[in-house]
């Protein structure tokens, strides 16, 4: 039986009265890249912060590679997770955030190893070997030992991807990874995206705004509004023939400002 | 004024320099108090359950709002009632322990919360424990802000170790008044222990400015 990578069972997230995600049913498949898109205020980026657990649902489930992550099973019934068992469940799951995130007190090669000495449990050597791959690979083996105050935001936000995925994870989520930076930097980010979209080694969240970006790399363009998912489909069809009446105003919205 | 040198070497100078060690030590172990029950306080504050930061929150309010003096007294003649007697001096490393546990517990929230959410929720991302969050991502930042404040708590304490006096504890102030009392020469006794308060005051201000130089240079880049 195949199940999907990520699904949301009507997930149910508000702050107070205010509902941002309204039970959201929502799956990817293994392997699948989906971008999210939508304005500011329909919860996009909050699925996938729930999804992170950084913060915490209020009703509905989600799995993660058939496996529940906020609620676990007990004697035949799922009951609320336990912080073990979230761990055990997130660790599946590595986010690469719009503010990069870096810890400013440890140089570039410190960030990448941390989690895998102390959480994985890798030797110093092993980590800092694969680090350096890493680091390698977003261009970045000659800022190893540099501060993150001491690199652009275009370079912390390479090391930050550089940090995530040296925690094996299976699952990426990009929470708007341009967002911060010049427009010349964006590049060189979406560049370092677009090869782990390519890869087809990571089941990828995208939320982003740049149109093109997710036109090109997504298998599935996800449109968000009010707190639920008012259309879906591949990306061609998304854009070039969208059906909803919302969709259709911020797309020409977001086309025009360009 | 009449000062006599003879009364201060023979007399006031040995005596005062065994008290100076006991206002030290009463230093030094009700700071290591305060930095250790403060965090504790602090974690318990800030617990999710409001069954745990409630009574956390009062208690410190509580320890705020009161004098320490009465505090001293409070410790002093009512543990003896749950059957709990302590000698003088850790009654009194205990009350300004916990008094300024409570203050501490503050410097430590805000030092705590100036780390930006951002870095608790890479920690979170990165599976990172509660252990190694705090030892290695939010302890490390949050260090510039609270050193300079406990180093000032360190100060204050030492500066509030007189207050043992009233339990009869023999620190430096308390065997000022007793030689001042039993020769009648209060002039020698406490100018030398204001001395060796300002003398000691400013040795500690300096170490903490040391202190705080490293923290600053070895965590900031």
């Amino acid at each position: 039986m195949t199940h999907p990578m990520i699904q949301f069972d009507k997930v149910l997230k508000a702050y107070g009265a205010l509902q941002v995600l309204k039970d959201l049913d929502f799956s990817v498949g293994k392997g699948e890249v989906v971008s999210i898109i939508g304005p500011s205020g329909s919860g996009k980026t909050t699925v996938l912060r729930v999804l992170m657990t950084l913060e915490g649902i209020q009703d509905g489930t989600m799995y993660v590679d058939g496996e529940p992550l906020n609620r676990m099973q007990k004697n035949g019934v799922l009951v609320d997770a336990s912080k073990a068992h979230v761990r055990r469940i997130r660790s599946k799951i590595g986010m690469v955030f719009q503010n990069f995130n870096l810890f400013p007190h440890m140089t570039a090669l410190e960030n990448c190893i941390e989690a895998p000495v102390h959480t994985l449990g890798q030797s110093k050597a092993e980590a800092t070997e694969e680090a350096m791959r890493l680091l390698t690979m977003v261009g970045l083996a000659d800022k190893a030992g540099h501060y993150p105050s001491q690199l652009s935001g275009g370079q912390q936000q390479r090391v930050a991807i550089a940090r995530t995925l040296a925690m094996h994870p299976e699952v990426l989520l990009f929470d708007e990874p341009t967002s911060a930076l010049d427009p010349e930097m964006v590049g060189e980010v979406l560049e370092v995206i677009r090869d782990l979209a390519k890869s087809g080694r990571y089941t990828i969240l995208l939320v982003t705004h740049q149109m093109g970006f997710a036109k090109e790399v997504s298998d599935r363009v996800c449109f968000f509004d009010g707190g639920r998912m008012v259309e879906q489909g591949a990306p061609d069809q998304l854009f070039d023939n969208p059906q909803n009446a919302r969709l259709q105003q911020f797309l020409s919205k977001v086309l025009e400002a360009g | 004024m009449d000062w006599r040198w003879d009364f201060t070497f023979d007399v006031v100078l040995p005596k005062m320099w065994e008290a100076a060690g006991v206002t030290v030590w009463a230093t030094v172990a009700s700071f290591v108090l305060a930095l250790i029950g403060g965090l504790i306080l602090m974690l318990l504050k800030t617990h999710r359950s409001p069954w745990i930061s409630r009574p956390a929150t009062e208690f410190i309010e509580f320890i705020r709002a009161t004098p320490l003096l009465v505090q001293i007294f409070f410790l002093f003649f009512l543990l003896p009632d749950f059957g709990i007697t302590l000698p003088p001096l850790t009654t009194g490393i205990l009350a300004i322990g916990i008094y300024n546990s409570a203050l501490c517990a503050e410097v430590y929230r805000a030092g705590f919360q100036a780390v930006p959410k951002g870095q608790w929720e890479a920690c979170i991302a990165l599976n990172l424990s509660t252990y190694r969050t705090f030892r290695d991502v939010i302890i490390p930042q949050s260090l510039p802000p609270i050193v300079p404040a406990l180093g000032n708590y360190l100060v204050a304490i030492f500066k509030e170790t007189p207050l043992l006096s009233f339990v009869a504890v023999a620190e430096i102030m308390q065997i000022s008044k007793l030689i001042g009392a039993e020769y009648y020469r209060f002039t020698e006794a406490v100018t030398i222990a204001g001395i060796f308060f300002l003398v000691m005051s400013l040795i500690a201000a300096f170490l903490i400015r040391l202190v705080e130089n490293y923290v600053k240079r070895s965590i900031l880049h």
